[in-house]
């Protein structure tokens, strides 16, 4: 596939280095003098000196060809307006855009240069993922199975606190499938009460987590 | 009719000037806060006294739109030193906030072009001079 990259920093060369390893054929448009001398010795006639935003330099670099074009320049506008006019002036269809400010996002989605790719907001993410909210813990994810089991701290304010587990209504999909309960755990039937400072396991389908999530905390007030 | 300008460089403050002197309201919003000093040049009265209003802030931040009032705009004046700064505000102004005139200066005469193909006013201060050196070029000669 012929790939334009946009902007030859830590992220477009590290792109192009990858990408010309599967055996792509690439072209590295970067702006900075310094910087495309530093490229142009590593990928040579690969790397092309001009600003990318510019058509005419688009054009130099060979965008009527291009099967995807990948905006990773420093600048948000200049990302958004590259990917808009490879997309609308170029009709190309694969087209990623890097948003550096994540306050950004909306912008490249209003003038539609998606999708776009921000490291900051991966990471936020990420770390969402990986650290509880409302004392949720992620034990499993089974993305092939679309599954994932989560465990839950039920709060002395938790609706849940008290309840049958029958009572709860939860909707399909999800599924209590222990109670961990000083230090022991068992299996529950619909009559178990689930108490306050218990560890619930639920099994749940992929997506459910937020929903679920509301379920116990408290001033949900969803039981009854 | 409310006018917002976004970049108060000459071109900016000019516009500002003119159109707070024939009698609209006018918003000028920039991310320099020395920047006002270009509107209070050449008055006998500051910006701000003579009835303008100035904003510190990037136009890509909402909230520094939002302050500067482009819900009530009637028209929106795209006029940093960017081209593409210009272009990315000059669309959010369009299609996020409806204002009615949208304006961009676009320097590069072919993005200026293209941009002016998909409905947004461009103008371009480069492809204008290019024209009139051309025909001073042709006086001379005749």
């Amino acid at each position: 596939m012929f790939i334009m990259i946009v902007g030859g920093g830590k992220v477009g060369s590290q792109l192009a280095r990858e990408l010309s390893e599967k055996g792509h054929e690439l072209t590295v448009i970067e702006r900075g003098a310094r910087r495309y001398e530093i490229l142009s010795e590593e990928f040579e006639h690969v790397a092309l000196n001009g600003d990318g935003s510019e058509i005419w330099v688009l054009e130099r670099a060979g965008i009527e060809r291009a099967e995807m074009v990948i905006a990773v320049t420093g600048d948000d506008e200049d990302n958004i307006l590259i990917a808009q006019m490879a997309r609308e002036r170029y009709g190309i269809e694969r087209v990623i855009a890097r948003c550096n400010n994540p306050r950004n996002l909306q912008h490249f989605e209003l003038l539609g240069a998606k999708p776009a790719v921000s490291a900051t907001d991966l990471i936020l993410r990420l770390i969402e993922h990986e650290v509880p909210r409302y004392g949720t813990l992620h034990l499993l994810d089974l993305p092939q199975e679309n599954l994932e089991i989560i465990e839950l701290e039920i709060a002395d304010d938790s609706p849940v606190a008290g309840a049958q587990v029958a009572e709860i209504g939860l909707p399909d999909g999800a599924l209590v499938i222990s109670i961990l309960r000083n230090g022991d755990g068992f299996v529950p039937v619909g009559t178990s009460v689930i108490e306050a400072g218990d560890e619930v396991l639920l099994a749940l389908d992929a997506g459910l987590e937020e929903t679920i999530t509301q379920w116990f905390l408290p001033s949900a007030g969803r039981v009854g | 009719m409310f006018v917002l300008i976004v970049g108060s460089g000459r071109v900016g403050s000019a516009i500002a000037k003119t159109m707070l002197r024939e009698g609209h309201e006018v918003s000028v919003l920039d991310e320099e806060p020395g920047a006002i000093a270009m509107l209070d040049s050449g008055q006998d009265v500051g910006w701000e006294e003579a009835g303008g209003s100035f904003t510190v802030g990037t136009a890509l931040e909402i909230d520094a739109l939002l302050e500067a009032g482009i819900e009530q705009a009637d028209a929106f004046v795209a006029s940093t030193d960017g081209d593409n700064t210009n272009l990315v505000i000059a669309q959010i102004a369009q299609r996020r906030f409806d204002v009615k005139r949208v304006v961009v200066r676009v320097l590069d005469p072919l993005r200026a072009s293209w941009y002016r193909e998909q409905g947004l006013s461009t103008v371009c201060p480069t492809q204008v001079a290019i024209e009139m050196l051309e025909d001073a070029v042709r006086e001379e000669v005749r």
